[in-house]
């Protein structure tokens, strides 16, 4: 068997200060399996004292290989891969995978299947937030912040799962549409969810904004100016509280967003503090969009009716032969994607979540990445943590809003 | 192709000796290994603030050029998208590193040396990022097996290793 090969601090000498080599400092492991590094995170941590010296992050715990695996399945398995990243933004990995596909194939959207599909966005985005709040609150010791955010998102997962069979891993969002038209009863659940959350950030903003422990513990913490996050790639609600207005949904509008009428907050702070009040304006956005596009759900198919790509509906298999046709290709051999490469990017409540799609004219893809948001904002962390405290740095972690399985991939 | 990409596109072309291309209303230009540091200055001084992503595709058999590695722009100012390609050939595959203009080039430049096996050159900490330190060969390799493997243990490791198909160096 080879030898395991250990890495010790020779190996990362030029990472850690000269203080640390002479043994001054003290270099100490946070992680894998500690509770405020949300999911598999290993920080290496050179502390003078309570003082972070240096941050150096260790990711890859997650790694499960899914570009490689998406390569080996075609265009219908792989997409079921694509929830499995980002798992508290299964509609948004979804959305990006099936706009690249669609862009590259050249296929049509009803307009119904593009307003559902924002309406589940922006619920997943909200329920991402509420996760996030939660999380980042319980590692500031509010511990019934968590337990009320569990409880809302309950109802937004509820929802997924009157969709689509699932309250996680939905796969609800096709190339070329939905899965299937809505249930009758989901308009009446989305307007019970946008009559009683507001009130309920409202709640969330009582015990939190004006809380002298909540702004001695975030307020003038891990800042990063607006040129620093985006030299650090840094996008989404943390790019927006250090001033820049930069929002996929609003500059490069998809799947319709240009037709709703939402603002993007920005604060000019860039600290733990600015990303909360960001955050917590875009869960009131979001709700404002799902208002408006349940307002206006127009009627209509909700898959594009080519039958090449689409499959065709249960009732046209029994009487028409095309049809059975269609299915039969479709489910064995899948669809042939034209030649070509694609980078379509949508924001996700992280950041932009990009998908590179390149396809060599099989029905498998030939190689997909994805640039995910939380990969590009956790390497901000060495910068953001040198010199604060250490209980600051995990006020810090928890402002990134990480997804490990949106990290390692 | 928009009227506030022309000219970027065109100093690209001129001076580091790339053949621009658009698809599908996005403009990427194919530019030579040595010219891609002088490019990524230029376009970061152009006003592209922001690496998107960074990555490669891996087009074996096929040997010179094996890989193509992409780098996607983004600029927040002007609302724009670029794309840049290089073609880096299979034997010794290696580029400088763009880290020192893109920060965020130092994990992704260390992820394209985990799963690809593309050096970068300069590059401030190339070690294996997402693979366990230890780990032989480049997953993203289109002759890196996937799955189907026999699973070793301790008592026959040596012998399943001996016709294993590894992706060797």
């Amino acid at each position: 068997m080879p030898d395991i090969q250990e890495i010790n601090v020779d190996d990362l000498k030029h990472l850690v200060s000269e203080r640390a080599i002479q043994g001054e400092t003290v270099l100490l492991n946070m992680g894998p399996q500690h509770p405020s590094t949300h999911g598999v995170l290993r920080l290496l941590l050179e502390l003078d004292g309570e003082i972070v010296v240096n941050c150096i992050p260790d990711i890859g715990f997650l790694h499960t290989g899914v570009e490689k695996n998406m390569e080996a399945k075609t265009y219908q398995k792989a997409e079921v891969m694509a929830d499995r990243l980002d798992y508290l933004d299964t509609v948004g990995n979804t959305l990006a995978y099936s706009l690249a596909v669609e862009k590259l194939v050249d296929l049509e959207v009803p307009a119904r299947a593009q307003a559902i599909r924002v309406i589940l966005t922006e619920l997943q985005r909200f329920a991402s937030h509420l996760v996030w709040l939660g999380t980042s609150a319980l590692d500031l010791a509010a511990m019934s912040m968590f337990l009320y955010c569990f409880r809302e998102r309950e109802y937004i997962l509820d929802v997924l799962e009157l969709c689509s069979g699932q309250r996680m891993m939905t796969t609800y969002i096709r190339p070329g549409g939905l899965w299937r038209d809505v249930p009758v009863e989901f308009e009446a659940a989305v307007r019970n969810i946008l009559k009683t959350f507001p009130k309920r950030v409202d709640e969330y903003e009582a015990l939190l904004t004006r809380n002298p422990l909540m702004l001695d513990r975030t307020y003038g913490i891990g800042k990063l100016t607006g040129e620093e996050c985006l030299n650090f790639g840094v996008t989404g609600p943390m790019l927006r509280a250090s001033g820049v207005k930069w929002d996929l949904r609003k500059d490069r509008p998809y799947s319709g967003y240009e037709l709703y009428d939402f603002e993007v907050p920005t604060r000019s702070e860039g600290d733990v503090y600015a990303r909360y009040l960001v955050r917590l304006e875009e869960m009131r956005q979001a709700l404002r969009i799902v208002e408006q596009a349940l307002d206006k759900l127009p009627m209509g198919p909700v898959r594009s009716n080519n039958n090449k790509f689409i499959p065709p509906p249960r009732s046209e298999i029994g009487v028409s032969m095309e049809a059975l046709i269609h299915h039969f290709k479709l489910w064995t051999e899948g669809f042939n994607v034209p030649k070509g490469a694609i980078y379509t990017a949508i924001e996700s409540p992280r950041g932009e979540l990009g998908v590179y799609l390149e396809s060599d004219g099989g029905p498998k893809p030939y190689r997909i990445h994805w640039r995910t948001p939380s990969f590009d904002n956790l390497q901000s962390l060495p910068l953001m943590s040198k010199g604060v405290l250490v209980a600051d740095l995990v006020a810090i972690i928890g402002s990134v809003d990480i997804v490990l399985g949106d990290v390692d991939r | 192709m928009e009227p506030k990409l022309q000219p970027i596109v065109a100093k690209l072309e001129k001076e580091c000796g790339g053949v621009a291309s658009e698809k599908h209303g996005d403009v990427s230009v194919v530019l030579p290994v040595e010219k891609i540091v002088a490019a990524c200055q230029q376009v970061h001084e152009q006003g592209f603030e922001l690496l998107s992503a960074l990555t490669a595709v891996d087009y074996w058999p096929q040997e010179a050029p094996r890989f193509h590695v992409l780098y996607q722009f983004t600029s927040v100012s002007m609302n724009l998208v670029l794309t840049l390609r290089v073609p880096v050939p299979g034997i010794n595959p290696c580029l400088p590193t763009v880290s020192h203009i893109y920060r965020n080039a130092n994990w992704r430049e260390r992820e394209l040396w985990d799963m690809f096996g593309i050096k970068s050159q300069g590059h401030p900490d190339l070690r294996r990022i997402l693979m366990p330190a230890d780990w032989e060969g480049h997953p993203l390799r289109k002759d890196y097996p996937l799955g189907y493997e026999e699973p070793q243990f301790s008592f026959n490791f040596e012998e399943i290793n001996l016709r294993k198909p590894y992706a060797k160096e």
